[in-house]
């Protein structure tokens, strides 16, 4: 997997997260993960086809997506309801689709399913792809997230 | 600007848009604002109401926004019903085939409140 695939993912979460929600998140620095637990506490994952087969996952600490929901719907969340799971979805829909944009600019054209959404502590995260998965941390004001692609070859 | 004697449909399968999408409709003042899951709700709201406009997303299960906005203008009640697609799906071959299909105009997500607006007076009467 080149690791520049990373790339439009990591500026697609800043640029989502800043439009969407008015979140700044600084992202720290990629490295490769080996097991499938989710350092977070809620999670969503989307299948990717197209010139390439894999998924994007983002996994959120509570207090995180806490503050990001909160902003994204203009009012406080301090459960993690039904209303922040759906919010960490869409999130990673939209994300994902920028990702999409940016990637299909360079002519690597993707197409992505719908996200779902995993919650609970140390909860597990298994991607399409086998192997070894691109992961980013980022940090916001309120906690800090994670973006992970994992990409194997296309059909 | 405002749409007071307007009423709109929303359609997306997260909660979490639907709400975005209708606090920017609310505050342009909409009369009523629908919202449905998906294409299927859509269809079934659109026959028994009056609507003006259609918010769509693009991706959803059992029906999408694509496929809506299809049967929308293979329908003689429907056909001229202005359609915003408010989606993801930003790559040139979506928005040809969107395009294709007739839509009214297109959103890409992210988007800012100010966008949304400035797309709906495009292709609403004020």
């Amino acid at each position: 997997m080149d690791v520049r695939i990373i790339n439009p993912f990591l500026a697609a979460a800043m640029h989502v997260l800043k439009t969407m929600a008015e979140v700044d998140a600084t992202p720290g620095k990629p490295f490769l993960k080996r097991d499938d637990v989710a350092v977070g506490d809620v999670s969503a994952i989307i299948g990717i086809t197209g010139a390439a087969k894999g998924s994007m996952a983002l996994i959120f600490t509570e207090p995180c997506i806490m503050g990001i929901a909160s902003n994204l719907l203009g009012e406080e969340f301090t459960t993690m309801s039904h209303d922040v799971r759906d919010a960490v979805g869409e999130l990673t829909n939209m994300i994902c689709g920028d990702a999409r944009r940016r990637l299909a600019e360079d002519g690597f054209v993707l197409q992505a399913g719908i996200p779902t959404i995993v919650a609970g502590k140390s909860h597990t995260i298994t991607h399409i792809a086998d192997g070894p998965r691109l992961a980013v941390p980022f940090e916001t004001a309120t906690g800090s997230f994670m973006v992970e692609v994992a990409f194997g070859r296309s059909d | 600007m405002a749409y007071k004697n307007l009423s709109v449909l929303v359609v997306d399968d997260f909660a979490t848009m639907r709400r975005i999408v209708r606090k920017i409709l609310r505050d342009l003042q909409f009369q009523e604002i629908f919202e449905a899951e998906n294409g299927i709700e859509a269809l079934k709201l659109l026959k028994s109401n009056k609507v003006d406009l259609v918010v769509s997303d693009w991706n959803m299960p059992e029906m999408t926004g694509l496929e809506l906005l299809k049967q929308v203008r293979a329908d003689d009640q429907l056909k001229h019903l202005p359609f915003l697609m408010v989606t993801a799906e930003a790559q040139k071959e979506n928005i040809v085939e969107a395009v294709q299909a007739k839509v009214s105009n297109y959103v890409v997500k992210p988007f800012t409140p100010a966008t949304l607006e400035e797309k709906i007076a495009k292709i609403l009467p004020n």
